[in-house]
Parts: C-alpha cells; sequence; structure tokens
C-alpha cells in the first residue's frame, strides 16, 4: 500500500478529447503516456517522480483494458533495461525514475540502449532532484545524455510544454532511433496547472502481441563489430535525423522581438523563473511576452548550431542561462560561435554563479547584470541605479535553528539507532556506514549514526574495506528497500563471498517508506499484481549468511541492544546480520487509525496508548531527548520559579510506540515516563473491576492528604 | 524552432501587480500540502489563474518545508507564474510555526513594502533545541521583534492551539487567518466553500477557520501579554500543621521583598518533599546566607540560595518519585491530558528501573554506606532489583506498593541518600560563602547548583560536571573578572551531554591561570 491513495487520480487518466485535465506535473505526465500509446511503462520510485509510480499502481484496471504492461522494477537499472523491448520492436515505452542518482544505477543499461538504438519510441522519465527540497548530491543527468548520445528534453515547466515534451520525445526517438531522456525538476513535477487531454491510445503493437512474433538481430547486439557500427551510426545518421526533426517540429522556441542587441539563450525549465526576472525588470508582460529576445532549448541536448548561429545573428551580446555545473551547453555554445568565426560575445556562467540552483533573486540579479553591461538602454532608470532605501532588517540567522528531516512520531527506525548509540556508550565509538532511506536521518542529531552513504543498496558494502575486522567489528545499516534495490547482490553477496567478519542492520519497516511507502518483496502486506511476503531472512540463508538474527518489534531498546552486543561479540565467523523488522509507523497509522475510530464508534473495545511526563518528576536534563528526537517528545517551560530548565513533555500527536518509556528502562535514565492506555467502550467486568480499585486508591489517596499540607492549586 | 513574437513593450505592465505571491513554510507533517490545495481551489472558483508548486520529498519527514502559491485574475491568456518565491517579491507568507516564520523572514520572503505575514506563535521545537542538557530553546521574542520590523502587516496568534481547540489541524486556522487578514480579494464565503468542497473533517475545519478568522481580525498584541502573578495557592491540611506553616510562612514575609517569593516557593516545595520541621530547617540555612548578604547587593545572593537550597534539599530519591506518582491530582491531570471521556477507562503503567545504589540508598546512613563499599553486596542487590519495571499503577499491587514506598518520609532523614545530600548540600554552602566578599563570585557558585541534576548515570554526570565547574572557578578565583569564568563555565557544562564545551573552557583556564 503506497502512502497515499491515488483512485481519484486514476479517474483523470480516464479522461478522453475535450476535456480538461487540472493537477500536478507529473500525473499530466502520466496521462500523456496513455494518450502517446505508450506499450509498457516501468520505473523506480523516489522523489520527484513517486506519484508516477503510484498512480499507474492503482491503475492496473486502465492499463489492463488499453493493453499497457506496468512493471514496478527492482531498480532503476532494470527499469532502463526494460526498454530493450523498443530495440526491436516499434512498441513506445517509458520508464521513470530520479536523477542524477537513478541515472547512475540506469546507466549500464542506458549506455547499452543508446548503442543498440531502438525501433520504437523509448522516453527515460527523469526527475531531476536538484536545489532546494533534493535529497540527493547535486549533480546533472545532463552529462549522461552527453556521454552514452541520447537526447535530453527540458520542457517549460507548464502543464501543456511538458506534456507536448512526451508526445514530441516519442516521436523524436522513433525517427532518430534513439532513446530520449525527459527530464523534470522538482518543483515541474509538483507544479499545478490544466492541459487538454486526448483520448488514450492502446499501442499499435501490444507487448503480448510481440510474444507472439519474436524478432532480433545481431546488428543490435553490442559486440564488436556491431558497436563499432553503432558509434558511427550515432553520428553519421541519428544526430542528423534528431537535429532534423528538432528543426522541422520547432521544438526550440523563440521568444520576443527579431531586433535586438542582445538575446538570451535558456534551458526551458528555466523559462518561468527568467521571465518573472524579466517581469520585475519591466522587460517583459504578465502573459511572459519579452523585450528581450528569447531563444529556449526545450531539447538541451543535442544543440542545433545553425539555429543557434540564426538566433545570435545580429546581436552584441547573448546570455546562456543554464543551471548546474559544470556549464555542458554554454562550453557547446561557445565552440558553435568560435568555429563560425563569430563577434557575437557569450555571457553566461562569468555572470551567473557556476553552482546551486538559480532563484529568483539569482536570476534577478544575473540578469540585471547582463543588461546593465549590455543592454542599459533596456533597463529603466531605477534598475540601472537602483537607490534602495530598506529598513534594517535584524538578523535572525543566530536565533533560528536548523530544521533538518528526521524519524516521524512513532518510527520503528529510531528505538534501532536508540539501542545503537547506548551499545556505543559500552564499545565506544564505531566505524558505521549507512545506505539510502529514512535510516539515514541517524546521521544526523540527536543519533549521529553512520560516517558515510554510499548509494542505494550499499551500505554494507561501503565497509567492505574494514571486511576483515579488527578489534571493534564495523557495522552497517541498510534498508529493506536498499536490501532490494540491489543490497542483496552487492552488499550481502559481497560479505558472504568475502566472509566479512562485519555486522549488518537491515532496517524492515516493510516499505519503501522514504519514497513513499510502496511494497517491495519484503512487505507483509497482500498485493494482487506482485509478490510479497518473501521474508528477508530467508533470502540471507539462500546466499549463505547464517547468523542472521531477527528482531519483531524494533520498540524493545533492550532486547535490540543486547542483539547488536551480541552481534559485535559473537566468536562465530562470517557476516553477522540483523533484520530489524516493524511496521512504519506513517503507514501503520494511515491504516489502523481509521479502523480504530470506526470500531470506538461500533462500540468495540479498543486501546489507544499515549505516553506522559511527569514534570515534577523530570529534572529537565533531556537525556531522553539525545536518544530519541521524536517530534512529539518536546520540551515545556514550567510557571516555577525554582526550575531553571524546560521539562520533557509529549504532546497530541503521541503515537504510543513507546520509546520513550523503553529508552528511559534501558539507558536507566528516569522515573518519568508513563504509559495511559484509553479504554474505549471497556467490558462490564473491567468496569467493575476499575470502580472497585478506584474506591480503594482514592480512600489511600484521601487518607494520606487529610495527614499532611497539600498546596495544589 | 518556434517562433512567439511580439511588439517591444515601453514599460512594465501594470498588470504584473495584479499577480498575487504567496508562500506558505510548514513543518513536514502539518498540511502545508491541504492548505495550498484550499488556497488554489478557491481562487480557480473565482476566476483566477492560479498554479502552485512544492518542493516534497524527505523534507515532508519533520523537516523544514516550503509551498508557493501565484494567482492572478484570467484575463487574456494565463499569465507567466514563477515556480518559486524570490526575496522581497512575497505578498503573503503564512508562517505554520514561530521560527519557520523568522525562517521566511531570513530568506528574505518578507518586506516591508508588500508583506502581510500571517504567523503561528507555536513552537515546533529543533531537535538542535531539545537535545541540549539546560535550556536551548530559542527566542520567540527576537523573531516577534524582526517580525514587526519586516512585515507590511503582521497577523500572528497560536493558530496550532486554536486548532486543536476546535478539533482541527492547523491548516484550517491558517486558512481561516488568511480570510480574516483580507489578504486575499475573496469573501469569507469563499474559502469556506473551499473547505466544503474538500470534504474531509469539514465541521471541524470549519470550526477552527472561524475562530482563527476572528483572531485575525483582532488587532496584534505586540508586547508579550503580562503574567499576573501565580495566585499563592492556599494550604490545605490538618489545623495543627497549618498553624506551624504560618508560622513560617511569617518568617519568610520577614525576609528582604527580593528573597521572600523565592523563598516561599522553596519552602513549600521542601515542606512538600519532607515535612514542616523540614522546612523550618530550610529557613535555618537561608538566615545564614542573609545574614553574610546585603541590602547594596539586592540580596541577590540570598534568592539564588533559596532557590537552590530548596532544590537541593528535595532532591529526588526513591520515595520522592513514589509519592508524587501516587497523588490523586496527578491521576485527574493525566486522566485530563489523556482526555479520558466517561465510560472510558485508563490504565497506567509507570516505567522505573531501581539500580542497586537506590536501595542502598533506602538503608540507615552506616549500613548503606557499608553495602555501597561492598562490590559483592551491589552486585547481589543489581540481581535481585536492577531491572526494568513496569507498575501497573492503577492496579492494587503496584500503587499499594507505590503507596508504602511514597509513604516512608518519616524514614527518610536515617537514610544513606540523605546523608549523602546533606553532606554534599553543605559542602557546596560552605564553599559558595567561603568566596564571600567576593559577593559575584559567591552568587555564581550557588548556582552551580542547577548542574546536579537527573537520576542514576545522568545524576553521576551532573555531580562530575558540578566538581569540575566548581575546580575550575577555583582556578580563577583570585581574577577580576573570576565571577564572568565561573559563569562561562556553568553555561559550557549545559550545552552538552558530554561535557566537551566544559572541557574547553577549562582547557581556557588552564591555559592562563
Amino acid at each position: 500500500m503506497a502512502e497515499r491513495s491515488f483512485k481519484a487520480e486514476v479517474e483523470h487518466l480516464r479522461k478522453g478529447a475535450g476535456d480538461t485535465f487540472t493537477g500536478e506535473g507529473i500525473l499530466a505526465i502520466t496521462k500523456a503516456l496513455l494518450e502517446n500509446g505508450v506499450g509498457y511503462v516501468g520505473g523506480y520510485q523516489g522523489a520527484p517522480i513517486s506519484h508516477l509510480m503510484d498512480v499507474l499502481a492503482d491503475a492496473q484496471d486502465l492499463l489492463g483494458e488499453l493493453g499497457v504492461r506496468f512493471e514496478a522494477n527492482a531498480n532503476e537499472a532494470a527499469a532502463a533495461a526494460m526498454l530493450a523491448a523498443s530495440v526491436h520492436y516499434p512498441i513506445r515505452g517509458a520508464v521513470t525514475f530520479k536523477g542524477s542518482v537513478g541515472v547512475n544505477v540506469a546507466s549500464d543499461a542506458l549506455a547499452n540502449l543508446a548503442s543498440s538504438g531502438v525501433t520504437g519510441g523509448a522516453l527515460i522519465i527523469v526527475g531531476e532532484d536538484y536545489g532546494e527540497g533534493s535529497s540527493i548530491m547535486q549533480e546533472r543527468s545532463h552529462a549522461f545524455a552527453m556521454k552514452s548520445q541520447f537526447w535530453l528534453l527540458d520542457p517549460r515547466p507548464n502543464l501543456p510544454s511538458i506534456t507536448k515534451a512526451v508526445s514530441d520525445g516519442f516521436e523524436l526517438s522513433e525517427v532518430s532511433n534513439t532513446p530520449v531522456m525527459l527530464m523534470v525538476r522538482i518543483r515541474s513535477c509538483h507544479v499545478s496547472g490544466s492541459f487538454q487531454t486526448r483520448d488514450n491510445q492502446r499501442p499499435k503493437l501490444s507487448v503480448k502481441e510481440a510474444l507472439s512474433n519474436p524478432r532480433s538481430d545481431f546488428a543490435r547486439v553490442v559486440l564488436p563489430p556491431m558497436s563499432y557500427a553503432h558509434e558511427q551510426d550515432k553520428i553519421k545518421n541519428r544526430w542528423p535525423a534528431a537535429e532534423k526533426f528538432i528543426r522541422d517540429r520547432g521544438l526550440n522556441e523563440r521568444f520576443g522581438p527579431a531586433v535586438a542587441p542582445v538575446g538570451i539563450v535558456l534551458q526551458g525549465g528555466m523559462y518561468n523563473g527568467v521571465i518573472r526576472a524579466l517581469q520585475r525588470l519591466g522587460l517583459a508582460d504578465i502573459h511572459g511576452h519579452s523585450e528581450v529576445p528569447l531563444y529556449v532549448l526545450n531539447v538541451t541536448y543535442p544543440l542545433v548550431c545553425d539555429e543557434f548561429l540564426a538566433f545570435c545573428e545580429g546581436k552584441d551580446q547573448v546570455l546562456v542561462i543554464e543551471e548546474g555545473q559544470p556549464e555542458f551547453i554554454e562550453q557547446q555554445l561557445t565552440t558553435y560561435l568560435y568555429r563560425a568565426g563569430s563577434a557575437v560575445k557569450l555571457r553566461g556562467k562569468d555572470i551567473f554563479p557556476m553552482a546551486g540552483e538559480y532563484t529568483g533573486q539569482v536570476m534577478l540579479d544575473s540578469i540585471g547584470d547582463f543588461l546593465k553591461q549590455a543592454a542599459p538602454a533596456l533597463l529603466a532608470a531605477v534598475h540601472r541605479a537602483p537607490n534602495e532605501d530598506r529598513p534594517q532588517i535584524p538578523d535572525l540567522t543566530k536565533t533560528v535553528p536548523i530544521r533538518p528531516p528526521g524519524f516521524c512520531t512513532g518510527c520503528p527506525e529510531r528505538p534501532i539507532f536508540a539501542a545503537m548509540k547506548l551499545v556505543q556508550k559500552e564499545t565506544g565509538k564505531l566505524q558505521i556506514t549507512a545506505d539510502i532511506g529514512c535510516h539515514l536521518f541517524a546521521a544526523l542529531p540527536p543519533f549521529e549514526i553512520g560516517g558515510a552513504t554510499m548509494g542505494y543498496g550499499l551500505g554494507p558494502a561501503a565497509n567492505a574495506a574494514f571486511d576483515g575486522g579488527g578489534e571493534r567489528r564495523p557495522v552497517s545499516v541498510i534498508g529493506d528497500g536498499g536490501f532490494w534495490h540491489n543490497g542483496l547482490s552487492s552488499s550481502f553477496g559481497n560479505m558472504a563471498f568475502n566472509k566479512s567478519d562485519s555486522v549488518a542492520v537491515i532496517v524492515d519497516n516493510y516499505y519503501s517508506a522514504a519514497t513513499g511507502g510502496q511494497d517491495v518483496m519484503s512487505s507483509r502486506a497482500d498485493n494482487a499484481t506482485k509478490a510479497t511476503k518473501n521474508p528477508i531472512s530467508k533470502a540471507l540463508k539462500g546466499i549463505g549468511i547464517n547468523w542472521v538474527r531477527e528482531v519483531n518489534r524494533t520498540y524493545d531498546v533492550g532486547h535490540m541492544r543486547d542483539v547488536l552486543r551480541e552481534a559485535l561479540t559473537t566468536k562465530t565467523p562470517g557476516p553477522k546480520v540483523i533484520v530489524a523488522s516493524s511496521e512504519c509507523m506513517l503507514n501503520k497509522q494511515r491504516r489502523e487509525k481509521p479502523l480504530a475510530a470506526q470500531a470506538i464508534k461500533e462500540g468495540r473495545r479498543v486501546e489507544t496508548p499515549r505516553f506522559g511526563v511527569d514534570e515534577a518528576i523530570c529534572t529537565g536534563d533531556h537525556a531522553c531527548i539525545r536518544l530519541s528526537g521524536c517530534p512529539s517528545l518536546s520540551l515545556k517551560k514550567l510557571d516555577d520559579p525554582l526550575r531553571d530548565d524546560p521539562v520533557a513533555s509529549i504532546d497530541q500527536s503521541c503515537v504510543g510506540c513507546g520509546n520513550c518509556g523503553e529508552v528511559a528502562d534501558a539507558a536507566i535514565l528516569c522515573p518519568s515516563f508513563y504509559e495511559a492506555r484509553v479504554v474505549h467502550n471497556p467490558t462490564k467486568w473491567e468496569v467493575r473491576l476499575a470502580a472497585f480499585r478506584t474506591r480503594i486508591i482514592g480512600w489511600l489517596q484521601a487518607r494520606r492528604s487529610a495527614r499532611r499540607l497539600s498546596f495544589e492549586v | 524552432m518556434t517562433l512567439h513574437e511580439t511588439l517591444p513593450q515601453k514599460s512594465a505592465d501594470p498588470r504584473l501587480s495584479g499577480i498575487i505571491k504567496l508562500a506558505v513554510l510548514a513543518v513536514g507533517g502539518q498540511g502545508g500540502g491541504v492548505l495550498t490545495g484550499w488556497i488554489e481551489d478557491m481562487a480557480r472558483a473565482n476566476g483566477y489563474a492560479a498554479q502552485s508548486t512544492s518542493v516534497a520529498g524527505v523534507a515532508q519527514r519533520t523537516g523544514a518545508t516550503v509551498y508557493y502559491l501565484e494567482m492572478a485574475p484570467m484575463a487574456g491568456g494565463v499569465p507567466v507564474f514563477s515556480l518559486m518565491p524570490a526575496a522581497g517579491d512575497v505578498d503573503i507568507m503564512i508562517a505554520a510555526e514561530m521560527m519557520e516564520a523568522g525562517r521566511s523572514i531570513i530568506r528574505g520572503f518578507v518586506t516591508p513594502d508588500r508583506t502581510t505575514l500571517i504567523a503561528s506563535t507555536h513552537r515546533a521545537l529543533a531537535v538542535s533545541e531539545k537535545m541540549a542538557p539546560g535550556d536551548g530553546i530559542a527566542s520567540s521574542a527576537e523573531v516577534m521583534a524582526a517580525a514587526d520590523i519586516a512585515a507590511r502587516r503582521f497577523i500572528a496568534a497560536d493558530f496550532d492551539a486554536l486548532a486543536i481547540r476546535n478539533g482541527s489541524v492547523i491548516s484550517a486556522s491558517l486558512f481561516g487567518a488568511l480570510a480574516g487578514s483580507g489578504a486575499l480579494p475573496f469573501p469569507r464565503e469563499a474559502f469556506e466553500a473551499a473547505i466544503r468542497a474538500g470534504g474531509k473533517g469539514v465541521e471541524g475545519s470549519l470550526r477552527a477557520f472561524g475562530a482563527a478568522y476572528d483572531a485575525a481580525q483582532a488587532p496584534v498584541v505586540a508586547t508579550a501579554p503580562v503574567k499576573a502573578a501565580p495566585a499563592a495557592p492556599a494550604v490545605k491540611g490538618p489545623a495543627r500543621l497549618t498553624a506551624v506553616w504560618a508560622a513560617l510562612e511569617a518568617r519568610v514575609m520577614a525576609l528582604p521583598a527580593p528573597v521572600a517569593d523565592m523563598a516561599l516557593a522553596g519552602l513549600r516545595k521542601v515542606v512538600e518533599f519532607q515535612d514542616l520541621a523540614y522546612g523550618a530547617e530550610y529557613l535555618d540555612r537561608l538566615d545564614i546566607v542573609l545574614a553574610r548578604d546585603s541590602a547594596a547587593q539586592g540580596h541577590v545572593l540570598t534568592r539564588e540560595a533559596a532557590k537552590y537550597i530548596a532544590n537541593a534539599m528535595a532532591y529526588d530519591d526513591v520515595i520522592r518519585v513514589a509519592d508524587l506518582k501516587t497523588r490523586a491530582p496527578r491521576l485527574a491531570r493525566i486522566q485530563s491530558e489523556m482526555r479520558v471521556k466517561d465510560g472510558n477507562l485508563m490504565q497506567l503503567t509507570e516505567y522505573l528501573h531501581p539500580r542497586a545504589e537506590e536501595i542502598a540508598g533506602l538503608m540507615p546512613a552506616r549500613m548503606g554506606a557499608r553495602v555501597q563499599a561492598s562490590p559483592v553486596w551491589m552486585a547481589r542487590l543489581d540481581r535481585w532489583f536492577n531491572k526494568g519495571r513496569r507498575m501497573r499503577s492503577d492496579s492494587l499491587r503496584a500503587f499499594l506498593a507505590l503507596y508504602l514506598l511514597g509513604g516512608l518520609k518519616g524514614w527518610r532523614r536515617r537514610t544513606l541518600r540523605h546523608a549523602e545530600e546533606r553532606a554534599h548540600l553543605q559542602d557546596w554552602l560552605d564553599r559558595a560563602l567561603g568566596y564571600l566578599p567576593r559577593y559575584d563570585l559567591a552568587v555564581e557558585v550557588i548556582r552551580c547548583r542547577r548542574l546536579v541534576k537527573g537520576y542514576s548515570d545522568t545524576h553521576a554526570r551532573g555531580l562530575s560536571k558540578f566538581d569540575r565547574v566548581l575546580e575550575g572557578i577555583a582556578l580563577v578565583a583570585g581574577r577580576e573578572d573570576g565571577a564572568d569564568w565561573a559563569r562561562r563555565l556553568r553555561e559550557a557544562a549545559l550545552q552538552d551531554e558530554e561535557g566537551k564545551a566544559l572541557d574547553g573552557a577549562i582547557a581556557t583556564i588552564r591555559s592562563f591561570a
């Protein structure tokens, strides 16, 4: 079960000619795939393209009607490899994953695919996770298109342009026999808007039909001497065909006056930001009509030389706006100008910052600077010599704390890291590597566990240098998502084969949780179209790892700590693996909360647990928080002149997971924590027993308070 | 290449001022997406073109996250909207938490020429604020002051509490505040229609919406409300005890004014902890300090001593914990906090973990000391007692056990723990007063008692920090700025758990002392 249900969105996918789709960008792309007769779709989830996968997973009925095959691929490499179906068959295929990390994983398959060339349109939809909100290293997927010679689309970030890019992409792919990558940035994926829908198209040839008439052609196999021929084919045939299509179909766009002293060349994805800067400079109107000529590259690879040179004609200076580094486009355009012997001055990263997101301020400043230097006459006086007189706003940078992501309330991973922190108090600091997923938040305070992450499924592999062991064993952490992504082979196969003397902790929360709670092989849920309920421990046994301990309730911090200690000290040779399983609380709550509410309403007995802190007993040392970081465990300032420090306090959002109580016990912190379990619709016997107890307890309390002073207000 | 040619324009398009730019800064999980969705649907329903964007990803897991929305009257085609807020170019900034309001100011999204800032004043503390062993909470007052300068209009209230009171969540109350601010050109009904169209939790949302709507229209109170002095709690109890109490209270009232308040709170604490005789002891100790204090210094020394002697005397032992856990008002408080309604029952589990030290601490002083000195005995006690105990204090057995323990006050004065605490207290007081006439230094040493807190390991760590700080103070006692250093040492000790900052500060002192 994914984090969200997309039943409502699936209905949008059924819209036909004459309808209007209103929603977010990534869903518009999903709809456009169906309109363009896609035959198969695959991918691997991850922000910002998870919704595409989630919607299709919920749209099995519709896909069945259309004869479209949907695969939730094991990883990005598997997704890209699936495009092999378009090598020999005229079937349109699309896969999606996040960039640049997903493209890294997929690159082997992508390179082979690009060498073989395609017959059916092959579209790779990459959600470029760059800039604010990104969770990965800041790199560009652009380089992959350049090195493997496939084409890269970067459409203007509005729904009509993005959906048009899907249709253009398929056609471009087919006319040039080359896979096409459609790149959408984080905000483009989540941008809302509308576009006119068309009827969904059944694929001209379905994958089922293709199976009835298998094809092969050794000329498409990447082996010498064909691989040499592929390289020549890319340059001599596919590239010119692509250029011609781009030029003929006007995929790149020009805006603004034909004649002007300056012009701007920009990636399609930068368009709205550029227009906003021009609007603020008084050079564009509300609908984006610009006084500065714009050459918008909806295709950022390949670049069309003569089109670019034509744009430059008659201009003194041209500014290239290209986000990210290095400046591939700018370098290529510089070469074009130089080879043409042009006198046009090319500007770009000499004005714009080389690295980092092109925010509104960066756009305004850099475009303003360019125009001030290159065409001051265009600017109104106010922009030529700004005379700002703004009041001094106090600097809050020292006041406002940073707020990095962390474990959710009740997260089952928290107690694992609390236990690990406790173990480190006994053993001293350990060598720990981490993987990709929610568990990586443990690298941040308050846990500060794990010093490196090398990629998805690579946590234990990142400790391989230490496989020989030493005074203390190295520890690695990996999630169930990473385990099935490629951890089983790359990390655990590596450990088993090399007889690693290290410890690996597999955090099994029943889902690929960080990407939105999609099912994985070991998920406990029933899934009509996917094989779930395959225990991780069985897979480990299968590759010869025998020291496996399963913890089925991670909230038992003491037990978790004992198992970790055992793994670190046991004399057994070979890999030591702990599978720590408890369900992702976000998903659990989403599933169980409505059921509990319903049960209470219907008069059935329900217990709802929540934790609390006795504020008179808490001394305000916050040791519990240093072993938790739970959002619901916070602080409260008491109205007591005798107390200096705020005390711990648990708010309404507590889900009663028990971590704080367990930690207080396991670390022997303090007796402040209590669990209050509210029993809804108790049984008659319970009510009677409670009344009896209350009477005696009440009598004892009254007896004591009658014999002493009390100050309760 | 597709050509879109237009005639050049001469001046900025006046229609541009029709674009309303609205940003929402929230903590992941606060429902910023729901709020943005309502605003967008409302704008579209009222003939506006609207576009929203967000940066979801992992930030949604409790991190700071931003939503952005632009809208303009739909006339002559779809406007080109930006996908992200720009510094100095935001009309309405909604901050769903106080520090997020601060962050929006830092990021330049709040400017005096245009921005209406709507902020919830509640705090969702960041981990860095919560984990400090002392008080690491960031100053909301600083953000409030900056917001007053930075925003054209500033609407602030605790929209979180307001939503909870109305059985809803903060997205609904912020939507109400937005409506109440009048910053959008839509009537109240349009807002309410958007909530109804959403179809989820409509009644609660509308209640929270209405309350926030009113709150936003009330004038902003710039200064923090002046706290009414807490009413002196009424004393209840048998007459023979209240009479003695009255006498003690009279002694407190006779103290200099700056001391009396604190001393009354302190007296109450120690009497609750033990008994009236203990209270008298407390006042005796205070008198000794007072005798060496001077009015010229405002009696700061005695005031601080009143605070910390009370805390030292009311140490956290097993008896106190058991007593506090078995009082009637505690049960009532928990029941109201947990919203136990009629017909519900409440089960209460206490998480306790006694160690050998606690058991030895309960023994008579001399015997306890012998036991504590014997590793064999301590191991034995650990074997018998040292384990996590989950006590169902709503059951008779567990309640009785705690009740009996809590009733051991008469025994307490004979215990090892009491003897230890007494000795420690006396030593600390002697050392502080020993620094007189260096008045400021004595005050700082008194304040160092703040470092001793917590239970078990935490308590031991506190004591060790306390000792190290006092050693450090001894090194700088001769210096002109000795009191300054003493304060710095104490603050360093409260910065982190292991005392790294303290080690650094002591190293600095050793480099010159």
